[in-house]
């Protein structure tokens, strides 16, 4: 211990460090639970357990689930991809995977909803009376079967399929906003892979796809899973992105955020504060899973 | 290490692997459509989309969606805002690196798990904390919002009623809650860049007899400079585009509280003005993304340099 304290500066950048943290962060977290409380636990509870908001917990956490596990698998193509192979074009990808990170959540909000609005971009590709459109189409066997089930109402609009305006929309604008995430994480662990033990694999003659799933897949996941779990971390509490694209109907595209929002604007402080403080719990509860797969790749690995 | 035997090629000083490690021709096709179609998608065609949308009636249109007056409120209100909390979370990350990285202490993880904190809460709560202690039935309510009891009784509540200072919708809340959403970015590109650097060149300067400032400014700034520069932009490029946080605390009162990101809200659910003139406002924040990228990829390519000198100056292997 005592060597690490050779370089001046210690208490001074430590201490403007805590009181900038808690002045920023720690005492307006706080507020959260103190306000929480202050409107009584039976409240609290009885706004977290209401139908609607257990409804946008449904589309937040189920929706997040869904697009950070896409995410999951296309991010490691696209690691892999990104680092072994060499094609015209590859630095271009690598550079865009961070877009979501710097792109403002609002613009890419407006810009997914223009482009997968029905009569828009994509969207119009999927009306029932154009060819990508006429596979759901109710006409067809696959299309009634569809229109049957209960899950798929919510996007079988009138005209065609509906991306943007239900869950759909939600699931693209979450699945854009968790990319970079699964990528970042798993092209240094691709990156430090040690070709050796694939060539070991191969003389003993295993083939390509049993050395990626039993040599190189299971190096690979407690990245994978700390990145899917970041992308999700992510996703839950997404705000910008979303409220243009999802429609905010109560009990079917809105998410937990979004009624935060509308409890502030009816001055409901302390529900908006429960609302609030179940969030946070959340979150923190996926930094300390990601931070725990985290650390089983770095053991894994082998880095401090 | 670099003797006559190891002239041979294998696998791992090739730059193509061979065929044990890599896959058939078609697999590989196969893969990089994925990729590709993937990120043309979700990536390339929402850049497209904002371009495109923005210029769909003509440069003039462009150019005149920035005369309107609100428009070039928003974007001197969201330059001020960046201009306050930038410094401020440039100031806190060099100081929290420079605490987790020269020195090793109990509770150090707890520290960077709690820097990281406001990257992983919604934004929605970000702005929400602040109107819970400075709004209207909030912990400071009383002060701020005072009512005819309280004017009499407080003189500090008579000031703040003279001078009409709030803090939710009004500015200093959008600083705030800009503040707290973007606090981590360049303390979480410093701790890692500073941790692999090591710390010989500054305990070489502390030996020749330099003070802490001289280390800070001559060896250790030096050192981090493009891994600060990026974090610097990121951090700026993420203030002037906050949404959430910032929607919650303004109050949407136009020309006084919208930023960039709610003008383009509130001009895209305008159906009076056209969808050119919200996009037309997002294709300025786009190229401040796009810059980013770049700078990102160049600062990258500059950092591990530095990390590489670094490692040479003292020969020392780095792990990448």
């Amino acid at each position: 211990m005592g060597k690490r304290f050779i370089l001046p500066g210690f208490g001074l950048t430590l201490g403007y460090t805590l009181v900038y943290l808690t002045l920023i962060v720690l005492v307006p977290l706080s507020a959260l639970f103190l306000k929480t409380e202050s409107g009584g636990w039976q409240h609290f509870w009885n706004t977290i357990t209401s139908p609607q908001v257990v409804a946008s917990y449904k589309v937040s956490f189920g929706i997040s689930l869904i697009a950070a596990l896409i995410n999951g698998v296309f991010g490691v193509i696209a690691a892999w991809v990104l680092v072994r192979y060499r094609f015209p074009g590859r630095r271009l990808l690598d550079a865009i995977v961070d877009l979501p990170f710097a792109l403002p959540t609002a613009v890419a909000g407006i810009a997914l909803t223009t482009l997968y609005a029905p009569n828009d971009w994509i969207g119009h590709l999927f009306a029932y009376n154009q060819p990508l459109g006429s596979f759901i189409s109710p006409q067809t066997p696959f299309g009634a079967w569809l229109a049957t089930q209960g899950w798929a109402k919510d996007f079988l609009g009138r005209e065609g399929l509906r991306i943007a305006f239900s869950q759909l929309g939600i699931f693209i604008a979450l699945t854009f906003i968790g990319m970079p995430f699964v990528v970042r994480t798993v092209q240094p662990v691709i990156q430090d892979l040690h070709l050796d033990v694939e060539e070991a694999a191969a003389c003993l003659g295993a083939t390509r796809l049993q050395a990626f799933t039993r040599v190189i897949l299971p190096g690979l996941l407690p990245a994978i899973f700390t990145g899917v779990t970041l992308a999700y971390g992510r996703a839950v509490g997404e705000y910008g992105s979303v409220i243009f694209i999802a429609g905010n109907l109560p009990f079917k595209t809105q998410i937990t955020p979004v009624l935060i929002v509308s409890k502030l604007e009816d001055y409901d402080y302390s529900g908006a504060a429960g609302l609030g403080f179940v969030m946070l719990l959340a979150s923190f509860v996926i930094l300390l899973l990601s931070n725990g797969f985290q650390a089983w790749d770095n053991r894994r690995r082998g880095v401090a | 290490m670099a003797g006559a035997i190891s002239s041979f090629p294998t696998a791992a000083s090739l730059n193509q692997p061979i065929r044990a490690t890599s896959e058939p021709w078609f697999v590989k096709a196969v893969l990089i459509g994925i990729v590709f179609a993937f990120f043309t998608l979700f990536l390339f065609l929402p850049l497209v989309v904002i371009f495109q949308e923005a210029f769909a009636n003509g440069t003039a249109v462009f150019f005149a969606a920035f005369s309107d007056e609100y428009t070039q409120h928003s974007i001197r209100l969201t330059l001020l805002t960046a201009a306050i909390a930038v410094p401020l979370n440039t100031i806190f990350g060099l100081s929290a690196a420079w605490a987790l990285t020269r020195f090793d202490f109990r509770g150090r993880s707890l520290l960077i798990t709690l820097i990281d904190l406001p990257l992983w809460v919604s934004p929605v709560v970000g702005g929400l904390i602040y109107v819970l202690i400075f709004g209207a039935k909030g912990w400071f309510g009383p002060w701020l919002y005072p009512d005819a009891d309280m004017l009499a009784h407080s003189a500090i509540a008579r000031f703040l009623d003279a001078h009409s200072f709030h803090i939710i919708f009004a500015v200093p809340g959008i600083v705030l809650a800009t503040t707290f959403v973007t606090f981590p970015f360049i303390a979480r590109g410093l701790i890692p860049l500073m941790q692999e650097q090591g710390t010989k060149e500054e305990e070489a300067a502390l030996s020749l007899g330099a003070n802490g400032w001289q280390i800070f400014w001559r060896v250790t700034l030096p050192k981090i400079k493009w891994g600060l520069l990026y974090g610097i932009i990121l951090c700026n490029a993420r203030a002037m585009g906050e949404f959430g946080a910032v929607s919650v605390v303004s109050g949407h009162i136009r020309g006084q509280t919208n930023t960039m990101p709610l003008q383009i809200e509130i001009l895209y659910n305008d159906y009076n003005s056209p969808r050119s003139a919200a996009f037309a406002l997002a294709s300025v924040l786009s190229v401040l993304a796009l810059i980013t990228l770049i700078l990102k990829t160049f600062a990258e390519w500059r950092a591990e340099r530095q990390l590489a000198e670094a490692a040479a100056a003292f020969d020392f292997p780095v792990k990448r």
